[in-house]
């Protein structure tokens, strides 16, 4: 077997794992709510036929191992459940707002990591100039600013004062793609702000550690114009270390969208995940939970996949 | 002292802003004009001489009430990071100095615990056990620690491979001296510049669960909540919640800028 | 019309900024090179030997800056030149070989390419030419299957092959001068003599000028035309090789020459108790391979047993099987007539006191945030329970012991002491267990060579006084012959060959022997020629 190959599958293998015991643990999570599950839930007076509904739509009445087969099984196959607070069709609910979160996320990456990637190799390579220290500064800022610091400011610049984005991110789905991006702008820049920060002093480090390189000396004393070893020599090997640093970053975007599109009132699964912790509407949380840590996998070991696939080492042994 | 004094001005500004947040802390009661729950006007009120900064949609002095804050916001996210500090150095240092099954152990259960985004992860365990102060400091300590511990092994990783812990072994010695006078001094460096990071992450992230409704409960001031509360005003061109927010970007502006200056020290060091 | 030195240095200064401001590292240095000559740059370290190699291709690290003076190549003024210019000379007329190949080679291109960069970059011909070129030259430094090498990444190569294969690059341009940088000095003793023969190959039948760069004077003897001396930056002396290595004019130079010998034959071997016996021990890493395979040895009191082998031979990991850090697999290891467990969690703490080791690096061996007093007193209190006067005077004692004044050192932390005193420290700690024997795992090696000696007769000196034995591990020969009673020597996890040091070391040997022997550099200036002569006979016939 061909080592690159392996070593892949066998990352692949360990995130799926992880799926399943982040999956086990929700499952469990639940299942230790203290005292009765459905008195604590529905409070004290609740009466005896709410209750008997509540543990019915739980499951409540099978043994623990059973109910986690079929919450899995019905899980993987897009049945979520019903909703507690309106008895709604979790999956319902949650098919348009993770497709909303999805774009809002996308729409973010797409600006995100073009603009740090360039910024950061661009800081390492005029490294201790002015705006090297600008850009660090600013950088320092955004990623010390909470996230609903940075929406507000937007928010009191562009809504309020000039008035040319709406403060509320109010989307569906008969809008055209333009009038969509136009509502989503601002959300999308309070993210892309703090991300490109991190991405950016990553990538930034990344680069002038390849930088200091004895082969990048040697390419010197060698007489190679800078340009080129820039492009050949400290290129491909920072590929690899910029690529695991994208990745994670976006796994950051999850996070940091919950809060962006709390504030701006944005239909997606971070908003209704909000929702349904305050009201404790638990099929929905564990729904939309496991969805967000299923993403957060998926771009860790994306991450680091690529990475393997971008060191040269790796990547050589597997061609000769 | 010395090192102060050739300190940069980034670092003297991070240092006078995170001297005055103590101080504010500390001696809340005493400079506040008002208690943290009297209301003393009407809803969203300018600033006037009677409020300082004006007043919340209760009608509360918000300069009290951030005063108040300050308080309430960094005392807890100074307990959440030192709980977080303790657990996850000791963890990480025994994960090192030990090695061989306890370390695959506590590092599989820390990857676990770490492939959960972190946000969800409080906001679940939130869900279900109910938002109090006791089970938010337990839940942002233990959720941080992870990364504490993989900064405290990776540490003392490096500096266990130095022959002088093996001369230790080799004299005999147990456990507790390798940790606390072989390692620890050396280790001390990245973990204090960690240390502020990782209180920036945890004051933050106390905020953004406040922002959301699901930290410190009403009517304790606190930052994050604070903006939430009057969340609504910014439509009408009020800027009262961007002014807690403020407060917090402020404050860890000033810890990032000590950290940055501390890193940049223990780097110069070690060339 | 075009100067009869190539290169031509004048009254150069180098600075480098540290503790916050400008010092003078290269002081008041001019040298000329004529075509086709060889000129050794030697020293420690901290003689500038680098910097000014460097400088001759109007080049300086971060954090240094040519202060004054004058470099000329060819007639050009490189002090002052702009980048483009320097770019156009560097590779084209002047080219650089590192003291790393494995670092210096970018592991993300073929070998063939980065050979060919240079020539193509600069103009010189295209990469078909280039790769024909070095197809020749990768023959001619005897590469194996120079046709396809070239298209192997870097770190499938060896050590020493990586090396030539560089010594080659260098060539690629058919530069006026090559400027080598310590080639050889991370290199095993067999394989240095593969690269010093390229470096031969080129400088003598190709006609090359060279600066070579080395701390170590028997090895710049066999390649340089003239030898400069350097210490602190500034030239101690210079000289024609033979002139120099015969009659040297400064005391230095005289002190780096000086053959050493310090111990005299005991030949009473049988009569002193066995301190340390070893007897079939086998040991594995992963449980599979054994790295040590039916090791055998003896030391005795107040002897020393010099280990010898090259890199992965298993030297090092013998002493890790010996402290009980790598259990041993099989076989039994006994301490004073006692077994000893294999695994150091089992130790009594008398055995523990009794077994000590020194290390190679002072640097890493100390703990940088403790002070003198509580590297040597925390054995006294660990083992012997002693604290406070008594402690204080026997930590005293130590240091008067290992000839550092006490009063000026006690209350120092370690970094701030040199090399050799941060290796002496280490020697007081061992001590101040009050051991039997003591581990010396190449305890010079990282060290200048003056200071090397004044560490290896110390030691000297304390076994005579103390009757303490030493398992002596080295790759140094030289070392070797200097300090050990009893040769042993290991190949591949295995002793090949172990006896009395007039035995090993007067033929007939065991054929590994024989190489490694053969292959330390003498001060001799026709060695590596007849060497290399030798070897092409035997190679004949």
């Amino acid at each position: 077997m061909k080592p690159v190959i392996w070593l892949i599958l066998r990352r692949a293998g360990f995130g799926f794992l992880t799926i399943i015991v982040i999956s086990l643990i929700i499952f469990i999570g639940v299942e230790l709510l203290p005292g009765d599950v459905a008195e604590t839930v529905l409070g004290q007076n609740a009466t005896q036929e709410t209750v008997e509904a509540f543990r019915k739509a739980l499951k409540l009445e099978l043994p623990p191992h059973v109910r986690y087969r079929v919450w899995l099984t019905d899980f993987v196959q897009g049945d979520f459940g019903r909703s507690l607070a309106n008895g709604r069709e979790v999956s319902g609910l949650i098919g348009w707002r993770f497709a909303n979160t999805l774009f809002l996320a996308l729409t973010t990456a797409a600006i995100a990591i073009p603009l740090s990637v360039m910024l950061g190799m661009m800081a390492a390579f005029y490294r201790n100039t002015l705006f090297d220290k600008v850009i660090s500064i600013t950088t320092l800022s955004f990623i010390s600013f909470p996230e609903f610091f940075i929406a507000y400011i937007l928010i009191t610049l562009f809504s309020v004062q000039f008035n040319i984005f709406p403060s509320m991110a109010n989307i569906n789905e008969s809008m055209t793609l333009v009038a969509k991006l136009h509502a989503i702008l601002l959300p999308a820049l309070t993210l892309t702000c703090v991300v490109t920060a991190h991405m950016m002093r990553q990538t930034r480090a990344a680069i002038i550690n390849v930088l200091a390189s004895a082969y990048i000396e040697m390419a010197e004393l060698k007489g190679i114009r800078r340009l080129r070893i820039i492009m050949r020599h400290a290129f491909p090997n920072s590929l690899s270390p910029v690529i695991n640093v994208v990745a994670l970053n976006l796994a950051y975007l999850i996070v940091g969208v919950v809060i962006v599109e709390v504030v701006f009132v944005y239909p997606g699964l971070g908003q209704l995940l909000v929702d349904s912790v305050s009201k404790r509407d638990i099929p929905v949380v564990q729904a939309s939970g496991l969805i967000f840590a299923g993403a957060y996998i998926s771009l860790n070991m994306m991450a680091d996949i690529l990475s393997m696939l971008a060191n040269p080492r790796l990547r050589q042994s597997q061609t000769s | 002292m010395n090192l102060l004094i050739k300190s940069p001005l980034s670092a003297r500004i991070g240092l006078c802003i995170v001297l005055f947040n103590i101080i504010v802390a500390i001696f809340a009661p005493l400079i506040a004009p008002y208690s943290e729950t009297e209301v003393v006007g009407d809803v969203w009120e300018q600033m006037s001489g009677n409020s300082l900064l004006g007043t919340d949609h209760l009608g509360r002095d918000l300069m009290s009430r951030l005063i108040f804050g300050a308080r309430n916001t960094i005392a807890l996210a100074f307990i959440t990071t030192m709980l977080s500090f303790l657990s996850g150095t000791t963890l990480g240092f025994v994960a090192a100095v030990k090695g061989g099954w306890i370390d695959n152990l506590f590092s599989r259960i820390i990857d676990i615990i770490m492939a959960f985004p972190t946000l969800i992860f409080a906001l679940m365990i939130l869900s279900v056990m109910g938002s109090s102060v006791m089970i938010l400091i337990v839940t942002i300590a233990i959720l941080d620690s992870t990364r504490v511990y993989r900064l405290a092994r990776a540490v003392a990783m490096d500096i266990e491979v130095m022959d002088f812990v093996e001369v230790a072994r080799l004299r005999g010695e147990g456990l507790w001296w390798i940790m606390r006078r072989e390692i620890l001094p050396n280790a001390m460096p990245s973990l204090v510049a960690e240390f502020g990071l990782r209180f920036c992450f945890v004051f933050l992230f106390i905020a953004s669960l406040s922002f959301l409704g699901l930290g410190l409960q009403p009517p304790l001031a606190d930052w994050g909540g604070m903006v939430r509360e009057n969340a609504g005003a910014i439509t009408f061109g009020i800027f009262i919640p961007l002014i807690p927010a403020a407060a917090i970007a402020f404050l860890t502006v000033g810890v990032n800028l000590i950290v940055d200056w501390f890193l940049h020290l223990a780097s110069g060091m070690h060339n | 019309m075009k100067s009869e030195n190539l290169l031509q240095i004048r009254n150069l200064f180098i600075e480098g900024f540290y503790e916050n401001q400008w010092n003078t590292i290269v002081d008041d240095i001019s040298l000329d090179l004529k075509r086709g000559e060889v000129l050794g740059l030697i020293g420690e370290s901290g003689a500038g030997k680098s910097t000014i190699g460097l400088a001759a291709m109007g080049y300086t690290r971060q954090g240094c800056r040519l202060a004054s003076g004058s470099i000329k190549l060819d007639g050009m003024e490189l002090f002052g030149a702009s980048e483009e210019q320097l770019r156009s000379i560097r590779g084209d007329k002047i080219a650089y070989v590192a003291q790393s190949a494995a670092a210096s080679f970018n592991p993300s291109h073929r070998i063939i390419h980065q050979y060919a960069e240079g020539p193509v970059q600069h103009g010189i011909m295209d990469y078909e030419q280039a790769r024909k070129n070095a197809v020749k030259i990768y023959d001619r430094l005897f590469l194996p299957d120079p046709e396809k090498i070239g298209l192997r990444y870097p770190h499938e190569l060896s050590g020493g092959q990586l090396q030539r294969a560089m010594v080659a690059m260098s060539m690629s341009c058919e530069p006026d001068i090559i400027v080598f940088d310590e080639p050889t000095t991370a290199l095993d003793v067999t394989t240095q003599i593969e690269v010093l023969a390229s470096v031969k190959e080129i400088t003598e039948k190709m006609n090359k000028a060279a600066l070579y760069i080395t701390h170590d004077l028997a090895v710049v003897a066999q390649v340089a035309h003239r030898i400069m001396v350097l210490r602190n930056g500034g030239l101690v002396e210079e000289g024609e090789t033979r002139r120099l290595i015969k009659k040297p004019k400064e005391k230095y130079t005289r002190d780096l020459l000086s053959v050493r010998t310090l111990s005299e034959d005991k030949n009473d071997e049988d009569k002193t108790d066995v301190i340390l016996k070893v007897k079939d021990v086998y040991a594995t890493y992963n449980g599979v391979d054994n790295v040590l395979e039916d090791i055998n040895l003896t030391v005795r009191r107040g002897r020393t047993v010099a280990l010898v082998g090259e890199s992965g031979s298993g030297k090092s990991t013998l002493a890790r099987v010996i402290t009980g850090m790598l259990p041993a697999t099989r076989g039994e290891i006994s301490f004073l007539g006692q077994p000893l467990s294999p695994d150091l969690k089992h130790r009594d703490k008398n055995n523990l006191r009794r077994l000590q080791m020194i290390y190679q690096m002072p640097d890493t061996a100390l703990n940088p945030k403790q002070t003198v007093r509580t590297v040597i007193g925390r054995p006294l209190d660990f083992y012997f329970g002693i604290r406070g006067k008594e402690a204080e005077k026997r930590i005293r004692d130590l240091l008067t012991r290992i000839e550092l004044e006490p009063a000026k050192y006690i209350d120092r932390l370690t970094p701030e002491l040199s090399g050799g005193e941060k290796q002496r420290i280490c020697i007081a700690r061992a001590l101040a267990a009050e051991p039997d024997f003591i581990i010396c795992d190449e305890v010079t090696s990282a060290l200048d060579q003056l200071v090397a000696e004044g560490i290896l007769s110390l030691l000297q000196d304390l076994q005579r006084e103390m009757n303490i034995s030493y398992l002596f591990i080295t790759h140094d020969l030289a070392t070797v012959k200097a300090i050990a009673d009893k040769i042993v020597i290991m190949l591949e996890g295995r002793i090949i060959e172990q006896g009395e040091k007039k035995e090993v070391l007067t033929p007939p040997h065991h054929e590994y022997t024989d190489k490694l022997l053969a292959s330390v550099p003498v001060m001799d200036p026709d060695w590596l020629d007849n060497l290399l002569d030798k070897r092409a006979s035997t190679f004949l016939s």
